[in-house]
């Protein structure tokens, strides 16, 4: 093989090279803007140019056309993988590409421009540090690139890249690219996104990609990938609160219980003291624990296990934070929402909210509208596929949410329809919302369907800790909520179990529940899930709760 | 382990690439074991599978890997990988189910009689579904990387699957940061890749820092081999047999494991995992290059993923 001679020859070392590997830092990014704008032609060459395609690949998408028998690459089809997407000769859904340069490592999204797939653009973007917005030199600005321009800054974006394609078709002219810049600057503005460097280039011929072109004299900015190469990345910030929700418990015999998750803000030491929510209970960090060794400190993003000094109950779904600056539970907050689904938001139905690793039930009534032309908010109860605006979301139990722009790990939420199972919105925390929940409530309402040994164990068990139980199979409202007040537990049997008058309810007491809550999936919850359900809710019986 | 060492000393600057890559898979491995009622590992014994598997070790440790692995065994893979198979995972301690389509084997089937296309229809996408079936797993971890197929480079971490183990590619759940939407209805499923983001330049590294063992294979020595053109077929089933003279011993490795009659090999001399690297940041051809299978038709890892291969 003719290539281990040459790296033979120029002395590779194959350490220096590793060494040099582990120190490059990861830029993701992803491209957007309306369709044919030529996003996948752009990193079709950015791959091609960089030396970051093989041969075969190439080769996969070279024609031989004419009589002239002059060969052309098609450079789309590098990315678009789909054969639908190359019968169309337009993109579906987001291709995740990975690419190396000397400096640095590079994860890029492809995203389809046509609206109907706008959900795949969001996909893509969500997990981005970059947005490469493309328009097309002799169309300007059009509603799709708002629309993305709009999506990319809700999910908090902070670097924008516009490029200015297809200047071939437009002589290279200064005059167009100018005028361009100067309308996406005003955009820019509206849509508080800092900073955006606009770049003319072609896709197609390479201009300005990663070679500078001879044929725009008059532009003296960097190429697209000297500018992917050089910007600084934004790093987590180190001062963000410790943010740990919990996945899993680790518990392989009886001396070790540990808590798996990742962390999704800050850092943690061994020794420092933290809350468990939504319980409130303190204890300190004992140690971390990995499968290479115990550590010190861990921080975002790594994978660890904590122990805690304290035996205190913690299960999935709650948050280990900081003492001293844990976000309050919540059951309602303010969010942005981008509407993902055919079918519309419909505020009377309850949704299946998915925050970290906590599922919970949440309705979610909208206030207003963003109108895509004049990016201006208008009042409206409903959001169509591709739409975005801001609702109030009310959750059947608490949540432990920070604002998106302060962690977008624990700010960030989607929503499923729990009938179809389909993912229908995607939502950024704006902020908690005044909690209506008791807290330490000694009452429940729950429901269980047709299950009667299910109910009679579950009797006794709560009526053995010491709560109030009631066993009733009445299913009036008025008589559930002076139920409620008196501060006892109510257990309903009832065939029908989401009728109005349980949706009013979970809307305004956060106190009733199903096995649905206990078990997401839809397994049906044990005596026993169902009574550390009520613990997980700040429920327990007045005469022991001081002992807890 | 000194290796490790060097892999976690970076832990209070700044993470490496590695070190985000690994915490983000381990972060869908826990997902995974916490909301599905049965999940599965399909452990392929290639290079990939070895890194997922210590991934899980991580991922669940001090506790045991709390769902079993499944080998889906066309019959023709290397004796070196099964033998392979075996010791590590007794030597690790988990559970190991092996399917096969044994009706299909019984009647012959096999590359040369059926072609690659029927024959991976029958023994690799049928068995998986079978298998998957009957031991009623509702999700299954795959090796799989975005950056091996263009069509790879397509698809979800979550990859749903309908009742009939297939892949839609033109309607993918929405997957936005790291919360995944795992809910299926009774019989439909959920095909799970915590490596999505990985590329063949990250296992192997991955492989030299955490000293992870792998089948001999992947190591350059001489091997008996029929040399036909730029292809090298390893003999090991009598099926496949060469013309006179196109039987030699050649100093080769194979890039990627599969099945023997359909994995191509190439000439190296790398038998240590720096030298695969050295020679890996050479190449000019994609790993797959050398697979006989997805050549034989345009998107034919497509075709295959949309009837239920992983
Ligand atoms: N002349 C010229 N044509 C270009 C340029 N860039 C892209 N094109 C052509 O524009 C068409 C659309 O390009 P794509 O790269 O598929 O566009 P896209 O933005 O990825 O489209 P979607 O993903 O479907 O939204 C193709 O025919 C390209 O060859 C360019 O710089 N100059
Ligand atoms: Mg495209």
């Amino acid at each position: 093989m003719p290539p281990i001679q040459e790296i033979r020859q120029q002395d590779f070392s194959i350490e220096d090279f590793l060494e040099s590997e582990q120190q490059k830092d990861l830029l993701r990014f992803s491209t957007a803007g309306s369709v044919d704008d030529g996003k996948s032609t752009l990193i079709g060459r950015l791959l091609y140019d960089s030396r970051n395609v093989y041969e075969d690949q190439v080769r996969a998408v070279t024609r031989t056309t004419g009589a002239s028998a002059k060969t052309s690459i098609d450079f789309a089809q590098l990315t678009d993988g789909l054969r639908a997407e190359r019968e169309q000769g337009i993109t579906i859904d987001v291709a995740y590409r990975f690419f190396a340069t000397a400096k640095r490592k590079f994860i890029i999204a492809d995203t389809p421009g046509h609206e109907q797939y706008t959900r795949n653009m969001a996909t893509g973007a969500s997990t981005a540090d970059l947005a490469i917005i493309l328009i097309d030199a002799r169309k300007g600005i059009l509603a799709q690139s708002r629309r993305h321009a709009s999506i990319a800054s809700l999910l908090g974006i902070r670097h924008i890249v516009a490029a200015i394609n297809k200047m071939d078709l437009v002589n290279f002219s200064e005059e167009v690219f100018e005028r361009h810049r100067t309308a996406l600057s005003v955009l820019a503005a509206k849509l508080d996104i800092e900073e955006m460097l606009a770049i003319p280039i072609s896709a197609l011929d390479g201009d300005n990609v990663v070679t500078r072109s001879e044929r725009t004299p008059w532009y003296d900015g960097p190429t697209l990938l000297e500018h992917l190469e050089t910007m600084p990345t934004t790093a987590e910030e180190s001062d963000a609160a410790f943010r740990f929700p919990v996945q899993r418990v680790i518990r392989p015999h009886q001396n070790f219980r540990g808590f798996a998750g990742q962390i999704a803000g800050g850092s943690v030491y061994v020794g420092d003291k933290v809350v468990v929510l939504p319980s409130g209970k303190t204890s300190r960090v004992e140690s971390i624990v990995t499968f290479d060794g115990e550590l010190g400190s861990a921080s975002a993003p790594q994978s660890v296990t904590l122990t805690l000094e304290d035996e205190i109950d913690v299960s999935r779904g709650d948050l280990i934070a900081a003492a001293y600056s844990a976000p309050q539970p919540t059951t309602r907050l303010e969010a942005s929402l981008v509407w993902l689904h055919a079918d519309p938001l419909d505020g009377a139905k309850t949704y299946l909210l998915k925050h970290t690793s906590q599922t919970v039930k949440a309705t979610v009534s909208l206030r207003h509208r963003t109108d895509i032309e004049t990016l201006e908010d208008h009042a409206a109860d409903s959001l169509g596929m591709n739409e975005i605006g801001v609702a109030v979301v009310e959750t059947s139990r608490p949540v432990l949410v920070d604002p998106y722009r302060d962690n977008h790990a624990t700010g960030s939420f989607i929503l499923i329809d729990p009938a179809t199972n389909a993912t229908v919105g995607a939502g950024m925390v704006r902020a908690r919302l005044a909690a209506e929940i008791e807290q330490h409530s000694t009452s429940a309402l729950i429901v269980l369907g047709s299950r009667q040994t299910l109910l009679q164990e579950l009797e006794q068990r709560l009526l053995g800790q010491g709560y109030a139980v009631v066993n009733t199979r009445v299913t009036n409202r008025a008589v559930w909520e002076s139920l409620l007040h008196a501060g006892v537990i109510t257990l309903v049997a009832c065939e029908d179990c989401e009728s109005p008058s349980i949706a009013h309810l979970r809307r305004h007491e956060g106190l009733v529940f199903d096995s649905l809550d206990v078990h997401p999936q839809g397994e049906h919850g044990t005596a026993e899930e169902i009574e550390r359900e009520l613990h997980r809710r700040n429920i327990f019986p007045t005469t022991t709760e001081d002992a807890r | 382990m000194a290796s490790a060492v060097a892999l976690s000393s970076f832990a209070f600057t700044r993470l490496s690439h590695l070190q985000m890559l690994e915490a983000e898979s381990i972060h869908i491995l826990r997902e995974v074991a916490s909301e599905f009622q049965k999940p599965v590992m399909l452990y392929s014994i290639g290079k990939d599978s070895s890194v997922m598997l210590r991934l899980a070790q991580k991922a669940f440790y001090p506790g045991p890997i709390p769902f079993p692995l499944l080998h889906v065994d066309t019959g023709y893979k290397f004796r070196e990988m099964i033998e392979f198979r075996d010791n590590y995972t007794r030597e690790l301690g988990v559970e190991l189910l092996v399917w096969r389509n044994e009706p299909a084997l019984a009647q012959g089937a096999n590359p040369v009689a059926l072609g690659t296309q029927r024959c991976c229809g029958l023994l690799k996408t049928q068995a998986l579904l079978d298998g998957l079936r009957e031991h009623g797993f509702d999700a299954a971890f795959g090796g799989a990387r975005r950056d091996e197929e263009r069509s790879r480079a397509k698809e979800r971490i979550f990859s749903f699957r309908d009742r009939a183990g297939q892949w839609d590619p033109k309607n993918q759940r929405p997957e936005l940061w790291n919360i995944f939407n795992g809910r299926i209805h009774p019989g439909e499923g959920i095909r799970i890749f915590p490596l999505s983001n990985w590329t063949e330049l990250d296992i192997w590294h991955y492989i030299h820092l955490e000293n992870i063992p792998i089948v001999p294979l992947y190591f350059a020595k001489e091997r008996k081999m029929l040399v036909r053109g730029d292809s090298l077929i390893p003999v090991e089933q009598s099926f496949v047999k060469g013309l006179p003279g196109e039987e030699q011993w050649v100093r080769s490795r194979l890039r990627s494991l599969g099945c023997s009659p359909c994995t191509g090999a190439i000439r190296s001399d790398a038998d240590t995992v720096p030298k695969i690297i050295a020679e890996l940041v050479s190449f000019r051809s994609s790993e797959r290059a050398n697979r006989i299978i997805d050549h034989d038709q345009d998107g034919s890892m497509e075709l295959k993923k949309r009837e239920g291969y992983f």
